[in-house]
């Protein structure tokens, strides 16, 4: 027998069935989102029946802007742990940034749009250099992100003396605390976020931008070797986590009315957290927006519907920190019995 | 099951009789979309190497997931020794006497040979304290006893992938196994390695074991099996005595129809003009002063030992590794080329040999793979992705390549590894490049499939594309590059037309010491005499 008389094939060949079940993906997608937004309904239904004020508009639009700040790093943060990373420098980031906008608006005296814009493009900037520090120096993300955690922390103190910096203008607040829904009373800050969430799903899902997110978290090499700049597209990718760093510092100190430079640091875990709980996974490759919406909203749901039960401070961790074990396991129980 | 044990003249090697080892019966697996297996069954004589062939997809590697407790079967009954056998899962598969080498490597890249040998069952000191002499001289022991090429300490990433191979071969058989199952142990080997391995294979075989050989590289069953199962659609068609049928008439059932001529070069194009050039080319690591250039529509064969530096010079051509010196020119225009995007965008597109890790997102669509290397240039309007458009140049070289899917949505992983290399193959035809360069293009490929590769390829260079090809089958780069440069030790070592080479001549180069004052230089010169060689 030799290979050299090998002959070849016909076309007659039966095609293995060629429309067999709809792409699973999408549909398994759904299911995942669906799954958390199940428990944001139990967890719902659980504080409304405990103490009815929970589902007061009142009560419900303070969640919703509880929300805003973790939501807004969260969104950024989906991004890059869906490449394999992780950004550890959002929450003193968002704190520098706050009292880089004080210094612009307050300090300088500059317009609020000019301060705005400035603190976004600063915000954009340390997710530039943390691109640039792990793309091109090749440092872990982690190494990378902590690195920068320190140095923001640190810089908002020096920049700011350790003491608050004031906003006088309401126009400055309204950006968060104003609302443009007449008679409403519904905070401005949400519906930015809203747009900005709104924004963000669609770049993840139909952009080249949100294509190579996944596709560097699923193999990196393999992604690089399909000539994919991926390390272009990584700095791309810290960079836009940057960019809504800054967005959340003037969210925050917007509603503040001031920028606090010692605050920031743990808002990095609760919006990691958030991530983890939407479905989005730490190895890569898998995750959604819809999720971490979802997940921002499971955890300020939680904090405040404990605290309206009067629920010891203490114990709010706790029960969170519960919650993200469950809600992780029974993502990984469910991912499990489909393969 | 009954043992008819009154031995026969046609014994196999190792001189056992006719009794039936491990017998499998009326097997049905079914997955979302696929029946994979339909009734199959298969009867392994003790002592004996079988041979298990069929077409990408046809269910092989299923039944052996099914044999090793990975999958559960629908329906159906496994024997072994006559005593049903029912496996809960791989550990449980393996103290059952069953061992596999499964078609994807599973090692752990960055621990060593024997960490991976012996991984969950590593010797201990005072109960809990990992004992890394014991472990080592135990890896050692059985290295030697196998007599591999092996060295316990190194990393298995430091290992090419013939090396890695045997440490597949080496973790299997430290379980002593009765049956031992190889799922296409060859498809990344040279001859040489071919024939080590068939050796370990042999020295195993023993009256109380067998081996069930899946691969689809038939001119090794004659040499190794005396048996060989036919497979079709995931059902059984026949089992033949390979001293009995020719090549021909096992194809001829695998695909169930009669297959026609061979694709070759259609003529050698040496007035075209040269489209790549590449001079002096060195990397740290290997490679030596490679020069050579490539024309307009050729195809150009790159042949060597394992190790040679092929692969090497396909990763520092498109800046996956670094150079430390050498220049590269397209079309007279010199290029400063230092990562693959780099490359992808100049025209120049790079196939790995490692589709698992490097060729891959095997949590993704065959979809989603397929666009990968050109998504921006093609499949996009002002950044948006168009999906329709992927889906739709997806299912068009699905039955293009006739790659076995229920969709083209199904995750890569779950299609078989001939199929898998058929979505690797297809990514690159959708980015359309001026210079291809493929690294084992048809491993793990069936008979069938692979002459349409073959003609794909030739109608690739028809268009006036240029292709490198790197191949460890030698008759396969024979046949398809018009000239073939070979490679040893990270130099060019010689350079034939491929349709005067033979085997023989290509070996002696293979095997030149480079430095050494017979080798020939750098072989941009393609008028230089070409040596006759002993045994030609
Ligand atoms: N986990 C799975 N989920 C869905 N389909 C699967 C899965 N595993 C295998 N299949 C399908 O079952 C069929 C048989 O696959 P199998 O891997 O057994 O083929 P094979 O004969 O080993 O082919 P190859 O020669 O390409 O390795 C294929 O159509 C494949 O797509
Ligand atoms: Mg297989």
């Amino acid at each position: 027998m030799t290979a050299e008389t090998a002959p070849a094939p016909q076309q007659d060949r039966p095609a293995a069935g060629d429309q067999g079940a709809g792409s699973g993906g999408t549909l398994k997608g759904r299911l995942q989102q669906f799954l958390a937004f199940g428990s944001l309904v139990v967890i719902c239904v659980f504080f409304a029946i405990a103490d009815p004020i929970f589902l007061s508009y009142g009560n419900i639009t303070s969640i919703l802007f509880a929300t805003v700040v973790i939501g807004t790093l969260a969104l950024g943060a989906t991004f890059v742990i869906i490449t394999g990373g992780i950004d550890l420098s959002v929450g003193t980031g968002m704190a520098l940034c706050a009292v880089v906008s004080g210094v612009l608006i307050t300090n300088m005296g500059l317009p609020i749009v000019v301060g705005v814009l400035g603190t976004l493009v600063f915000g954009a900037l340390i997710g530039f250099v943390n691109g640039l520090n792990i793309a091109v120096l090749g440092l872990p993300p982690f190494i990378a992100t902590l690195a920068m955690m320190l140095v923001a922390g640190g810089l908002a103190l020096v920049i700011s003396g350790s003491a608050p910096i004031y906003f006088d203008s309401t126009a400055y607040t309204d950006i968060s605390t104003g609302s443009i829904i007449p008679g409403a009373d519904f905070p401005n800050a949400v519906l930015i976020m809203a747009a900005v969430a709104v924004v963000a799903g669609v770049a993840l899902s139909r952009t080249v931008l949100g294509r190579y997110t996944y596709a560097i978290g699923s193999n990196e090499e393999a992604t690089a070797l399909s000539g994919v700049n991926v390390r272009k597209w990584k700095i791309v990718i810290y960079t836009l986590a940057g960019l809504f760093i800054g967005l959340a510092g003037v969210l925050i100190s917007a509603r503040l009315g001031s920028a606090q430079p010692a605050t920031g640091m743990g808002y990095e875990l609760q919006a990691i957290a958030a991530v983890v709980i939407g479905g989005t996974s730490l190895s890569g490759g898998k995750g959604s927006i819809v999720g971490t919406v979802i997940g921002a909203l499971i955890i300020s749901v939680l904090n405040n519907g404990l605290q309206v039960l009067a629920v010891p401070q203490e114990w709010q961790n706790v029960i969170l920190g519960t919650v993200i074990v469950v809600a992780v396991y029974a993502d990984r129980a469910r991912k499990r019995a489909a393969a | 099951m009954d043992a008819t044990s009154q031995d026969t003249s046609d014994a196999p090697r190792g001189g056992a009789g006719e009794r039936t080892l491990l017998s499998v019966e009326g097997v049905t697996k079914s997955f979302p979309g696929v029946r994979a297996l339909d009734g199959m069954r298969l009867d392994l004589r003790h002592g004996e190497a079988l041979a298990l062939v069929g077409e990408n997809g046809a269910g092989k590697s299923t039944l052996m997931k099914l044999l090793t407790g990975i999958h559960t079967p629908d329906t159906g009954s496994f024997f072994l020794d006559g005593e049903p056998l029912h496996v809960t899962g791989p550990r449980h598969a393996r103290e059952q006497g069953i061992g596999i080498i499964h078609q994807e490597f599973n090692l752990m890249p960055d621990l060593t040979v024997a960490q991976n040998i012996f991984i969950g069952r590593e010797p201990r000191k005072a109960g809990f304290m990992l004992d890394h002499r014991a472990l080592n001289s135990r890896a050692q022991e059985l290295i030697d006893r196998l007599a591999l090429p092996l060295d316990p300490r190194r990393t298995v990433a430091s290992l090419t992938v013939a090396q890695q191979q045997m440490v597949e071969i080496a973790k299997a058989l430290s379980h002593d196994p009765r049956v031992l199952i190889m799922d296409e142990p060859t498809a990344a080997l040279n001859d040489a390695e071919v024939r080590t391995l068939h050796q370990l294979i042999r020295r195993f075989l023993r009256p109380e074991t067998g081996v069930v050989y899946i691969s689809h590289r038939m001119e090794e069953l004659t040499s190794l099996c005396d048996r060989v199962t036919v497979i079709r659609d995931g059902r059984y068609v026949e089992t033949l005595r390979t001293d009995q049928v020719s090549t021909q008439e096992v194809i001829a059932r695998m695909v169930g129809r009669e297959l026609d001529a061979k694709a070759g070069p259609q003529n050698v194009r040496q007035d075209r003009e040269t489209l790549l050039s590449v001079s002096g080319l060195s990397t740290k690591a290997l490679l030596d002063d490679v020069t050579f250039e490539l024309r307009e529509g050729e195809i150009l064969g790159f042949a060597g030992l394992m190790g040679a530096g092929r692969t090497e010079v396909a990763r520092a051509l498109v800046g996956a590794d670094p150079v430390t010196s050498g220049t590269v020119t397209l079309r007279g225009r010199r290029l400063r080329i230092t990562n693959p995007a780099h490359a992808a965008r100049h025209g120049i597109g790079y196939l790995s040999e490692d589709r698992k890790q490097l060729g891959l997102l095997v949590e993704d669509g065959v979809d989603t793979n397929m666009a990968l290397s050109s998504l921006k240039e093609r499949f996009t309007s002002f950044g948006f992705v168009r999906d329709r458009a992927i889906r739709s140049r997806a299912e068009e070289l699905v039955a293009a390549l006739r790659i076995r899917t229920p969709s083209v949505g199904q995750t890569v992983k779950n299609l078989s590894g001939g199929n898998q290399q058929k979505v690797v193959i297809a990514k690159w035809l959708v980015k359309e490049c001026d210079v291809l360069i493929f690294d084992e293009p048809t491993r793990g490929i069936d008979v069938g499939a692979k002459e349409e590769i073959y003609r794909l390829l030739n109608e690739l260079a028809q268009q006036g594309k240029s292709l490198i090809v790197i191949s460890s089958e030698l008759p396969e780069v024979l046949r398809m590059a018009h000239r073939v440069l070979v490679m040893a030790e990270g130099r060019v070592t010689g350079e034939l037309a491929a349709h005067e080479a033979t085997q023989e001549q290509v070996m002696h180069y293979a095997t030149l010491r480079p430095g050494a004052p017979t080798a020939p230089a750098a072989a941009h010169d393609s008028t230089r005499p070409r040596i006759p060689e002993a045994g030609k």
